[in-house]
């Protein structure tokens, strides 16, 4: 069946046929986007709900455990990920405003961010394996209950919080490796100038999906290194 | 509608104030305020969370309604999900 010309000659080429227009194509997909972080939501609530529930239970022992991770290492790391928030913040405009150069450099930062945050995570975990905080048959932690030198804290509690450390910042750290390949491949379109200002729902999409591993992050951060430090 | 271009002062002025609010919390944890560190960490954290939400993620100015039913949704069975919890293990010592 041939095309009607008039119909081909107003189409962008990135509007799925199924779709009236490119506004229509836009809001479906956000709400898409919106409802898969919904159930992120819920993934990573199940986690701090345990989180929650055995901190009040060993509030002692999790306080002990949360002041021998490095708190400089971990306030660093919310900042690189806040600043790599923005640098998706001003792609997604330059995109807006169609200005492609703009979308490389800030595409490339994001990138290079995403990195540096996932090597400081790295030098973090490298320290606490040396340290056998690592949960398992050779787990040791020597420390007593802050403000209380003369009781030493249980070993099985304190492994109770590194498991669900690792098990948080890990799931975290998966979510910013599968972030850094899907800006790898933005990286890569933007570079081809594939999106303008009609079209760059991929760019907008995966920045709802930055500042929500970002958001986690925001939360994990009080919550695994700032327990109680001012003992 | 079409979407919403977020000025150039906002996206600054949101990430100055998340710097801030990021070497706020690392200072306060260490004055002790009794139980109330984790509040005060807590609601920082909810502060900045928000300001991610309704600014970068666009939350505000979202002209589809389906978007904020989805984001008050998520939130709402999050908090169900954590308060239904803690009511039932942060009470079973007191019966």
């Amino acid at each position: 069946m041939p095309d009607s010309p008039i119909a081909v000659e107003h189409h962008n080429p990135e509007l799925r046929h199924h779709f009236a227009d490119m506004e229509q194509q836009r809001e479906a997909s956000s709400l898409g986007m919106w409802l898969f972080l919904a159930t992120e939501v819920m993934f990573f609530g199940g986690m701090f709900c345990a989180y929650l529930i055995y901190r009040y239970w060993y509030f002692p022992d999790f306080a002990a455990a949360s002041k021998s991770l490095d708190i400089t290492l971990g306030t660093v790391n919310t900042a690189v990920l806040i600043c790599s928030s923005l640098t998706v913040v001003l792609a997604v405009r330059a995109a807006q405003l169609g200005k492609r150069h703009e979308q490389v450099v800030y595409l490339a930062l994001t990138l290079v961010l995403g990195l540096a945050f996932l090597g400081i995570k790295g030098i973090e975990w490298t320290s606490k394996f040396r340290e056998h905080h690592i949960p398992g048959a050779s787990f040791h932690f020597e420390g007593a209950v802050p403000g209380h030198p003369d009781h030493p804290i249980d070993q099985q509690h304190a492994q109770i919080f590194f498991s669900l450390y690792f098990a948080m910042t890990g799931m975290h750290a998966l979510h910013m490796v599968i972030g850094v390949g899907i800006f790898s491949y933005l990286l890569y379109h933007a570079w081809k100038g594939r999106y303008t200002p009609e079209y760059h729902t991929p760019l907008e999409n995966s920045g709802l999906y930055w500042h929500f591993v970002d958001i986690i992050w925001i939360y994990l951060f009080p919550l695994l290194y700032l327990i109680d430090r001012k003992k | 509608m079409s979407e919403h271009i977020v000025p150039l002062k906002t996206n600054i002025a949101v990430w100055l104030t998340l710097m801030v609010l990021t070497g706020v919390t690392a200072g306060v944890a260490f004055i002790d305020l009794g139980p109330f560190n984790t509040v005060v960490a807590l609601v920082i954290a909810t502060c900045k969370a928000l300001l991610v939400v309704l600014i970068f993620m666009h939350a505000k100015y979202a002209s589809e309604r389906l978007i904020k039913v989805v984001v008050v949704s998520a939130l709402f069975f999050l908090l169900l999900l954590l308060g239904l919890s803690l009511a039932d293990y942060t009470t079973r010592l007191l019966v």
